[in-house]
């Protein structure tokens, strides 16, 4: 790096200014691209029903409608959508990160027999469509008559085998000394997962924290499926179904757009560095 | 010898003990769901009636099925559509972003806003932006004095609309994968190549290009499997429409299996699903491999 950079600055040509600008001048287009549909979702949520769709386009409703949001709370049960997200949210991230760390310290750290085997079924199953298991699904929470309900939301995603193989490659790296030295203190091996190795993958655990969050947080495909009545929906779920309610309003349907996309956003801002871990390691698996 | 297996049976216990609670999940809501699937394939399974085995006749009906065909040609022309250009605009733009300049981060972090956003937010606010009257992007066309475009509302334009959002939405997400990639390929590379007097274009072609190669392997298969699984948007944008243009396979499946209550015949399609995803992943390793050979 260093050495570049002297070559460089040893030839400063004015011709490194001309593309430093050019450079920055493509990086805003590409900023602008990736940022004006959010832009229009929040103009839109604030404006009047018509002025949504109009030529010419209004970027800054003035004044701005806040009675939209008022709005989406007293039609629809939009606090609600937001307590189901929530519960669901809580528990798949909890569950996943208490399922997936045991498995992933298992299958890491103890040899037993036929571990490598287990293992490749787990990585084997990353690669089926997830409409491969969804009627099974269905089919064995019908049977329970547990359709309508967050149940098949939560349990069923307590089992990643993404979950279980991004922990594993944490748990893998960890020095063995340190497991031998809670042996001689006297731990067994579930003291050791808990008290020792734990607390040591806390940034793992973190990644795959935020990253089981947006995923759950976003998920469409669930919702849609397992619940019917609007007092179960999910915010991302509530959001799509406006679209059929208010179909010329979009500044109703952009206010519980900006709704859903705001506590995510934030926890992207706070955690980006997970966030990008975790995406970061969804692609390089396998 | 005797402690030694002691010590194994030891290991067996809390190995399996630690996997327990996960494998009974995993064998619960993966394995058996699976199995289920190909067994349902194969019935007339449709909730009411009383289930029979009827042999292949889901598959054979499925592959007479006119909008199943239009639904395996949608998905596929979905998938070229995105995946090529996706991963070559990525790729692209992480290499312009994989420098220490001002105000960088700033530019990722606006990349990756779409990749963290839910594809039911993205579609609904594309939705507008695609609106025929009225439209942003009309509007915009039309001060560039060219014609609108019927974005989701023609037959030609709406799987295209649909693919254009899709690539905006999965930038960031390839190129995260993309920037991990690039810190992996040593600097002194390009530092020789600029002594001997390489461009910007031949450093790209000559060094980033093979250098990444199994970055770029994971990142087409990711979004091959992915693309070949499209149902959210079409679900909210279009619902399938006009006149099947932008119906696919798992659009198809999710409308028999939970709308028609087709179960039996779901499942075969999800089978159809997953042989396809099976065959473009092995052509894939297959091609990456000779390309791999050839550019070394």
């Amino acid at each position: 790096m260093t050495a570049t950079m002297d070559i460089t600055k040893k030839k400063k040509k004015p011709g490194d200014v001309v593309r430093r600008v050019l450079m920055y001048v493509l990086l805003v287009i590409i900023g602008i691209i990736m940022v004006v549909p959010f832009l229009w979702m929040i103009s839109s949520s604030l404006k009047e029903q018509y002025d949504a769709v109009k030529i010419p386009p209004v970027w800054i409703p003035v004044p701005p409608r806040f009675e939209n949001y008022v709005q989406i709370f007293t039609e629809q049960p939009m606090l609600q959508f937001m307590i189901n997200t929530i519960k669901i949210v809580f528990f798949v991230v909890l569950g996943q990160l208490f399922f997936s760390s045991l498995a992933a310290y298992s299958f890491a750290r103890i040899r037993f027999q036929g571990r490598s085997v287990m293992f490749f079924f787990y990585i084997g199953t990353l690669m089926v469509p997830t409409q491969v298991t969804l009627i099974p699904t269905y089919v064995m929470f019908a049977k329970v008559n547990l359709i309508d309900t967050h149940f098949p939301l939560i349990l069923p995603a307590f089992f990643s085998a993404f979950g279980v193989f991004l922990l594993r490659q944490f748990f893998i790296s960890l020095p063995k000394e340190m497991e031998e030295a809670a042996e001689i203190d006297g731990c067994n091996p579930f003291t050791t997962y808990w008290r020792i190795m734990l607390p040591l993958v806390v940034p793992a655990m973190l990644t795959l924290g935020v990253f089981t969050l947006m995923n759950t947080w976003n998920d469409y495909m669930g919702p849609l499926i397992y619940l019917t009545s609007p007092e179960k929906y999910t915010m991302t779920l509530g959001i799509a179904f406006f679209k059929g309610i208010y179909t010329t309003q979009w500044n109703l349907v952009m206010a519980g757009s900006v709704l859903s996309v705001v506590p995510i956003l934030v926890a992207y801002l706070c955690a980006q560095k997970y966030f990008i871990e975790g995406i970061a390691f969804s692609g390089v698996k396998g | 010898m005797k402690t030694k297996s002691k010590i194994q049976t030891r290991r067996n216990f809390w190995g399996y003990l630690f996997i327990l609670p996960n494998f009974l999940g995993f064998v619960a809501f993966m394995l058996v769901p699976i199995l289920m699937s190909l067994y349902f394939s194969f019935t007339n399974y449709d909730v009411i009636s009383t289930m029979q085995f009827i042999g292949f006749e889901n598959y054979i009906n499925l592959f007479q099925d006119e909008q199943f065909i239009v639904a395996i040609l949608n998905t596929l022309w979905f998938t070229v559509l995105t995946v090529p250009a996706g991963i070559i605009l990525a790729l692209l733009l992480a290499v312009l972003l994989n420098r220490q300049i001002r105000g960088i981060s700033f530019f990722r972090t606006l990349v990756f806003i779409p990749v963290i956003t839910s594809m039911v937010a993205v579609s609904l606010v594309w939705s507008m932006l695609y609106e025929e009257n009225g439209g942003l992007l009309n509007t915009l066309l039309g001060y560039m004095n060219l014609p609108s475009v019927a974005w989701l509302t023609s037959t030609e334009m709406a799987m295209v609309s649909i693919a254009i959002m899709s690539i905006w939405k999965g930038l960031g997400y390839n190129m995260t994968i993309f920037l991990a990639g690039l810190q992996g390929v040593p600097h002194d590379l390009y530092e020789a190549a600029t002594i001997d007097g390489a461009n910007a274009f031949q450093k790209f072609c000559k060094i980033t290009v093979p250098m990444i190669g199994p970055t770029t392997y994971f990142v087409t298969l990711m979004a091959l499997i992915g693309a070949l699984q499209v149902f959210d948007q079409v679900n909210i944008m279009t619902g399938g429409g006009p006149v099947n243009a932008t119906r696919t396979i798992a659009f198809h499946l999710y409308q028999y299996g939970f709308q028609f209550y087709k179960m039996g015949y779901a499942c075969a399609a999800a089978y159809v699903l997953f042989i396809l995803v099976f065959i473009v992943s092995l052509i894939q390793n297959r091609s990456s491999k000779k390309w791999a050979e050839a550019t070394v």
